[in-house]
């Protein structure tokens, strides 16, 4: 398989690392609805960066935008050192993007829908049915080269709809909600083709409500809420700052929790209450748990682990991300 | 396990000229073939068989009693010369009609093929273009091959006749073809459809002037015809073919629909862009 061989990149940008995107008080409203509030980014050549928040907190606008399909309200963007506003077909002509929702022609055969889309980024036919069988492979779509996309199941839809994306093998891939709505064993083929991507050197932007894949796949992310970023690092360095190394959970009887939560409150440096269970932040969470029972407090099932991406959210912004 | 090739690190497209839009409307022709090659069977019937149908009821059946009656046809000498360039002009409306009305609002609602396209170095205005060519095309394969059977029965003065009036067929199919476009392209749903197609396309097909002269019409309403971008097509179809050229009105009609033409175009890329660049 012949592997591109990168451009020599020119001597002043050699030094540092490249800003794919970089952004400053970036703002999108649609009318009287602001769905981005400002907020600043700066996303190097290489990285695996994502967007971590529940729906609605302004991932896919912001997207949208990065994407050079959405004109920013105010604040400044660029994207691979041009300005989407004036350069939108030369910077959409170097990324690529999983939308959040399939575009996928599905009148068209699944290889169609490669070729055709590669002929809009001026690839010469034979170069797109090169690239297309190449991708097929990749995706394990090749025994279905033919069929109709509508024949195709969820998960084979999203391997195609990122296939598609990478025709013009951009430098800048990116992926809104990208294993929404599938089962988890097609996550997991997803997430596998994705590392390997990002194994081979594709910048990856990637939005999610999904703490495990932000885990899986980012280097690091911005944690965003009500068109704000609230907090951004590692996953590592966000649960380490925002959070306790473990948590014991504790459920009781429906509707207890509340009340017992004050028992508890000393034994944990915070304790959250959700409607059916309560987590008590602690760094030894086998002996917080002890002392739970030795207060007498019986639980109906308890469970001690390591504190996630999903921890910090509700920490920062006392909801779950998935609601 | 297959590698998928990846370009490097930054800038491999540097400095390249950016393309222009002439060259990212032709990006599309791939996709505008594929399309077609999936629905030119369909369209035949449409397209070939339909106003067929019309020419032999309307104008050699219902024609032969028209004819006997004695009518005044503006200097056409039956009435199937008469409604022949009707027939076709009405023929390239309902063409275009048909192709930007649900294929618009299709491919940015359920479909969504516009919205991959403009996620590519393509722009609404590509894609409006593109689109629109191939509205051209259907219109110039439907009533050329519509013209080219109507020759047959004699009905044409001469050739160059025939030939101009084959391109008014294709302004017809624009002016009436861009604005609908524009309209679609701003709607959230199809209902609107069957009510234009009902109260606009339907009293246009029949009061236009291609079935009988508008000199029939009520005087109250005669200026109605006018407003009719049909009317403004079929008579000047009808002069074409019946070689009764009168070349200032023909310059009214090409203007009229000159500029139906070019605002609907205008419009057209105003409110696709507004749609997907949001």
């Amino acid at each position: 398989m012949p592997h591109a061989v990168p451009d020599p990149v020119d001597t002043a940008a050699a030094a540092r690392p490249v800003s794919l995107i970089r952004a400053t008080g970036l703002r999108k409203s649609f009318g009287d609805l602001e769905a981005v509030r400002g907020i600043d980014l700066d996303v190097a050549a290489g990285e695996a960066f994502g967007f971590l928040g529940p729906n609605g907190a302004g991932k896919s606008s912001t997207m949208r935008m990065v994407a050079a399909v959405s004109p920013p309200t105010a604040g400044e963007l660029s994207i691979l050192g041009m300005d989407p506003a004036t350069q939108g077909p030369q910077i959409r002509a170097r990324i690529g993007v999983c939308p959040q929702e399939d575009t996928l022609d599905t009148e068209l055969s699944i290889r169609d829908n490669l070729v055709v889309y590669g002929r809009y980024f001026g690839l010469a036919r034979n170069e797109c049915a090169a690239r297309a069988d190449e991708l097929l492979r990749f995706f394990q779509l090749t025994e279905r080269a033919g069929q109709k996309v509508d024949k195709l199941s969820g998960g084979m839809k999203r391997r195609l709809t990122i296939a598609r994306s990478l025709i013009n093998q951009p430098d800048l891939l990116l992926l809104d909600e990208p294993t929404t709505g599938l089962d988890p064993q097609a996550r997991h083929v997803l997430w596998d083709k994705l590392f390997r991507l990002k194994q081979q050197g594709v910048t990856l932007v990637l939005t999610t409500h999904y703490m495990d894949e932000a885990e899986q796949l980012c280097d690091r992310l911005v944690v965003m809420d009500k068109g704000q970023i609230v907090a951004e690092g590692s996953p590592l360095s966000l649960i380490r700052e925002h959070s306790t190394r473990e948590v014991t959970e504790l459920r009781f009887g429906v509707g207890e929790h509340e009340a017992l939560a004050a028992r508890v409150a000393d034994l944990a440096e915070r304790v959250e209450v959700l409607p059916d269970r309560l987590l008590l932040y602690t760094e030894d969470g086998e002996e917080t748990l002890a002392r739970v029972h030795e207060r007498g407090l019986d639980p109906t099932a308890v469970l001690v682990r390591r504190s996630t991406l999903e921890d910090v959210f509700l920490h920062l912004t006392g909801r779950t991300l998935v609601d | 396990m297959a590698e998928v090739s990846t370009p490097g690190p930054v800038a491999s497209g540097r400095g390249a000229a950016a393309p222009g839009h002439g060259e990212r409307v032709l990006r599309q022709l791939d996709y505008w073939v594929t399309v077609y090659k999936r629905t030119w069977r369909a369209s035949i019937a449409s397209s070939f068989l339909a106003p067929l149908f019309y020419v032999v009821a309307m104008g050699v059946l219902l024609g032969g009693f028209v004819d006997a009656g004695g009518a005044a046809l503006e200097g056409a000498p039956s009435y199937l010369a008469f409604i022949a360039p009707g027939l076709v002009a009405a023929h390239a409306m309902q063409t275009a009609v048909g192709e930007t009305m649900y294929p618009v609002l299709g491919a940015i609602k359920w479909n969504k093929t516009y919205l991959g396209m403009v996620a590519t170095p393509l722009t609404p205005a590509d894609v409006v273009a593109a689109h629109l060519g191939f509205v051209v095309f259907r219109v110039a394969t439907a009533c050329g091959a519509f013209l080219l059977v109507l020759s047959l029965f004699g009905l044409f003065v001469s050739v160059p006749g025939v030939l101009v009036a084959f391109l008014v067929q294709l302004l017809i199919g624009l002016a009436f073809g861009t604005p609908l476009y524009a309209y679609s392209a701003g709607l959230s749903d199809p209902t609107p459809f069957a009510v234009i197609f009902r109260v606009l396309i339907m009293p246009l097909f029949l009061f236009s002037g291609a079935f009988f002269p508008i000199s029939n019409l009520p005087d109250g309403i005669e200026w109605l015809a006018w407003v009719s971008p049909l009317w403004h097509g079929v008579d000047l179809t009808r002069m074409l073919t019946l070689g009764t050229l009168d070349v200032p009105l023909a310059l009214v009609h090409v203007g009229y629909l000159g500029v139906l033409a070019a605002g609907g175009w205008w419009w057209s890329v105003r409110r696709l862009t507004r749609r997907l660049l949001s």
